[in-house]
């Protein structure tokens, strides 16, 4: 029961991907698929980013006191951290590697989701429907693969 | 781990908590308006949690780009398109279940071997991570580290990420063109009329 509570995020992001992945599966909607793979997708999001998560830690910028070489004004601009809890003890980052590799992974997912709606608006103009099982009919019927029969 | 119980893990999990009844919502919906506003709900809500996470940086960019620009673009789809899903019936969802149930269970038999939520010793956390942050105080003078990284460390992988959205805009260029004329134009493949779904039933009813 505690490697479960200790896991938490993992299980509930678990649960999270297999719906996108079901969404995915069992439509024949191409729209609704999409929408499936992209929660698939945001989960998968998740799970990287409460990997880097440290508790106790806060979001990786420096602290001002941590930083040297720094142009910032040596008084004036901001004051002095009024919290004592931090003077002493060394200040805890979470890990900053999984949000760079997100957030190029948000900006590629959106690309190749604009990609995805892109060719199911193209499918409608020559099917004239976005279901898959009907786009298999009429393949079928109107010998769009061009079997010999 | 009782005693680790703080209003923040409260938080968290009443976070992922709706994020799991939104992702079931779109299961069972059928209407594709409300089904991409849910895409939306979800992505927001996930942004609400990395800020809880300490990615504040992926917070932003995912309310701004999965919320945002992703909805404008399914909605823009859903509206050259259709409004509504098909039903899918009970007997073709037993697959994709069972599918789904097998893979599941895979990644919860791997799950006692992650390390905890919030290890500060775990793996990922220890080595090249910590590393970026310790350099990042001594290289750059801005002290956002995601941003030091992004920018610098890896400024090469950054230019493929504006490399990759430069081909996904002009795949649609090619795909749909200027004319403005996208979705309302009829094609005639092997110069057949495909009529599209009204008269699907009565075209098979032609042929043998």
């Amino acid at each position: 029961m505690t490697a479960i509570f200790e896991h938490f995020n993992f299980v509930v992001v678990i649960v999270l991907m297999m719906t996108g992945l079901f969404v995915v599966f069992a439509t024949q909607n191409m729209i609704k698929k999409l929408v499936g793979l992209s929660v698939f997708q945001t989960s998968v999001f998740l799970l990287y980013i409460s990997l880097s998560k440290v508790s106790g830690g806060q979001p990786p910028i420096i602290d001002k006191k941590d930083l040297h070489g720094a142009s910032y004004p040596a008084d004036g601009g901001y004051d002095a951290a009024p919290d004592s809890a931090y003077q002493a003890a060394e200040v805890l980052y979470s890990n900053p590697l999984p949000h760079v590799l997100i957030l190029t992974a948000i900006v590629v997912g959106v690309a190749t989701l604009a990609i995805g709606l892109a060719l199911v608006v193209r499918v409608r103009e020559v099917y004239g429907t976005i279901e898959d099982d009907e786009i298999n009919k009429i393949d079928y019927n109107e010998n769009l693969e061009g079997v010999a029969r | 781990m009782m005693e680790g119980f703080t209003p923040i893990l409260l938080l968290d999990m009443g976070l992922l908590a709706m994020l799991v009844v939104v992702a079931f919502a779109v299961v069972r919906l059928r209407s594709l308006f409300a089904i991409v506003m849910l895409q939306g709900v979800y992505s927001l809500l996930s942004a609400a949690w990395f800020v809880s996470l300490d990615a504040v940086d992926v917070a932003f960019t995912e309310a701004a780009v999965g919320a945002g620009i992703s909805t404008v673009l399914m909605l823009g789809a859903m509206l050259l398109t259709e409004r509504e899903a098909k039903p899918v019936p009970f007997q073709k969802q037993l697959g994709p279940l069972f599918i789904v149930t097998i893979v599941a269970l895979a990644m919860f038999y791997a799950v006692g071997d992650m390390p905890a939520f919030g290890d500060a010793l775990s793996p990922a956390n220890s080595y090249v991570g910590a590393d970026y942050i310790a350099a990042t105080k001594n290289d750059i003078i801005l002290p956002n580290v995601v941003t030091a990284v992004l920018a610098s460390y890896r400024s090469f992988d950054t230019f493929g990420e504006v490399v990759v959205v430069y081909m996904a805009g002009l795949g649609i260029l090619l795909l749909l063109g200027l004319n403005g004329n996208a979705g309302k134009w009829r094609a005639k493949p092997n110069g057949q009329n495909i009529t599209g779904r009204k008269n699907t039933a009565e075209q098979r009813e032609d042929k043998p």
